[in-house]
């Protein structure tokens, strides 16, 4: 057996532990998606009526955003699940195995994927009953299912390297908190970013999310085919963009997450 | 038993042939610093196959920071280790295939069943799925979990996760096992049962480093103890030679009355190491001794020579307690009040 394809049969091992506690603890998965459930309603109720987008219907522009925003919240369950790991002492007893050193962390993030496929499939029933739709072919839509999954993938990496830092749930998700709100707000996410002031326009022309949440609009065919031509680069090319960031996320953050694995005892 | 695990050991990895084979557990001079914290101080340890050794002392000795090394969990600054003669470091990988850890806490999934835990744990061990599934069953049987075996480890009580997580160590059925303070937190019933599923375990030869800071647990169940404070062993040897060395043995005998008293003082004068003493109702002896059980021996005989009538005789040894007061100057912790008096004999 390569060490490969030890990793990824090491990696299925733990991922099925994962999902295993999804199963007997479903309230995880339950605040999970009540928690998007509620910013669709909250959005697409209350603050839908007051932010207007030129051509388009507000719920329409605003899923492909709550979308996004989920997948990445769904990502630091990835962080959050190591630092517990860590805490109960189960990282020591993965790490005296003679298991891949990779396979904690690919059965953490595969679960996690796993996890945020749930919540997706909730979130656009959601969706379609508040009246979203999609204008796209299926196999578009698909596609925009898949990339804002995989983007979310590669956020987990960078969510384990955090959470192995840390070391202690409640400590992660407060600092978790801090990174994804600015993240996920200073973006085209609910808002048009030609909107923002300078600087922060900049942000979300730039930002990874906002990319992803293009892409996912693109894909899913909830654009005004009037609209002028965003003006930043990483807007007019969105689905290109993501999947730069997904590279750029998987490079950086793969490697670093496995050596602090190596490195990350209990206290 | 020692010399033909060495021959096997030495045919399957002619690379180890350097190390001490009768030795599963060497470590030289080791050195571990957090900071400007040292954890390790130029730590030395040997464990010969087949034995138990304690590691005795109190919290932040550097007990758990020894074993994490040892474990291949931490990598030490200085120093040399190896277990089975792989090295902790270089061989790390091949090393954790020999051996087992159960760690200071239940190291197991609350959500998983007892089951669940222990095939995870043969899977990962790479025993196959049948394997796996079959060593799990046998576990359970062997540590008394079969009823609980499929519901999660949620419900199970303190001694049940950690005589879960112990069957986990067990999995591979590792030659080193290492125990960090496995009844730390436990009732004292859970303790016992616990001490006797080791004992049983160490029993069938393998070899055991156990942490503790219950003294009278290193005492019942490790061959040798090695006190370490401070990041190193300050004391090493066998419960009894420990004892030994902080002297204080003595012999205490009851007799019916004042005549038997003096009888009896007069028969065990050739084995008092200093004088005997009579307490103030002239029917308790005090005999300072040294020697062991030989001396209670040799004692029962002279009194029984001297048709001396007595009502209880013991031989009084000072604690692992006193022990660690002597060598360290500063107490175990509290943790050993509750350590036993002394060996009796009838």
């Amino acid at each position: 057996m390569s060490a490969f394809t030890q990793a990824l049969g090491d990696g299925a091992v733990v991922a099925k532990r994962n999902l295993i506690k999804i199963k007997r603890v479903p309230d995880l998965i339950v605040f999970s998606t009540l928690s998007p459930i509620m910013f669709v309603l909250l959005f697409a109720y209350v603050f839908g009526g007051s932010i207007a987008i030129p051509g388009l219907d507000y719920r329409e522009f605003l899923m492909a955003g709550i979308f996004a925003q989920t997948v990445v919240f769904g990502a630091t369950i990835t962080g959050a699940g190591l630092a517990e790991d860590i805490q109960k002492g189960v990282i020591d007893r993965f790490r005296s195995l003679p298991m891949a050193r990779s396979a904690v962390l690919i059965g953490r993030t595969t679960s996690d994927l796993a996890n945020n496929v749930i919540v997706i499939l909730v979130m656009s029933v959601t969706g379609l009953i508040v009246g979203w739709r999609i204008h796209s072919s299926p196999l578009e839509a698909l596609a925009g299912f898949a990339l804002l999954l995989l983007f979310a993938y590669a956020v987990s990496w960078g969510m384990a390297i955090v959470g192995l830092m840390v070391r202690s749930p409640e400590v992660f998700n407060n600092a978790s908190f801090i990174a994804i709100f600015p993240l996920t707000f200073i973006a085209n996410t609910f808002v048009q970013e030609s909107n923002l002031p300078g600087p922060l326009k900049t942000f979300a022309e730039w930002n990874p999310v906002s990319a992803v949440t293009a892409a996912a609009r693109q894909l899913f065919g909830n654009t005004n085919p009037e609209a002028p031509t965003p003006s930043a680069w990483p807007l007019q090319h969105p689905v290109v963009m993501t999947l730069i960031w997904v590279a750029v996320f998987l490079l950086i953050f793969v490697p670093l997450a496995i050596r602090q694995y190596r490195k990350a005892v209990s206290r | 038993m020692g010399a033909v695990r060495e021959i096997h050991l030495k045919l399957s990895d002619p690379g180890s042939i350097m190390a001490r084979m009768a030795d599963a557990i060497v470590a030289e001079g080791l050195v571990k610093r957090y900071g400007s914290v040292v954890a390790l101080d130029g730590l030395d340890l040997v464990v010969p196959e087949g034995t138990v050794m304690g590691l005795l002392g109190p919290n932040g000795a550097g007990k758990t920071t020894t074993v994490r090394v040892l474990t291949t969990l931490l990598e030490h600054d200085e120093g040399k280790a190896t277990v089975t003669g792989l090295d902790v470091v270089a061989d790390a990988k091949e090393l954790r295939r020999r051996i087992g850890l159960s760690g200071q806490y239940a190291a197991v999934d609350e959500n998983l069943t007892g089951f669940e835990n222990l095939d995870m744990v043969g899977r990962l061990y790479h025993l196959g799925k049948q394997n796996s599934r079959a060593r799990a069953r046998e576990l359970l049987e062997r540590f008394d979990l079969v009823e609980a075996a499929d519901r999660p480890v949620k419900g199970y009580s303190g001694g049940m996760r950690r005589r879960l997580d112990l069957a986990g160590a067990l999995v591979a059925k590792p030659r080193v096992l290492f125990l960090d303070e496995p009844t730390t937190g436990l009732d004292p019933r859970s303790r016992l049962g616990m001490w006797d599923v080791i004992s049983e375990l160490v029993a069938g030869g393998t070899t055991l480093l156990l942490t503790t800071q219950y003294l009278e647990e290193a005492d019942r169940l490790a061959d040798k103890i090695a006190v370490i404070d401070h990041g190193r062993v300050i004391a090493l040897g066998t419960a009894d030679e420990l004892k030994a060395q902080v002297g204080g043995e003595r012999l205490e005998l009851t007799v019916s009355s004042a005549q038997d008293a003096e009888t009896a003082k007069a028969a065990l004068t050739p084995l008092a190491i200093a004088e005997i003493t009579v307490d103030d109702r002239g029917h308790r002896l005090t005999v300072p001794v040294s020697g062991g059980a030989d001396v209670l021996v040799d004692g029962v005989r002279r009194l029984d020579a001297e048709s001396v009538k007595v009502l209880d005789i013991g031989l009084r040894r000072p604690t692992l307690d006193d022990v660690f007061l002597t060598l360290t100057g500063h107490a175990a912790s509290g943790t050993g009040t509750e350590d036993k008096q002394g060996e009796q004999a009838e």
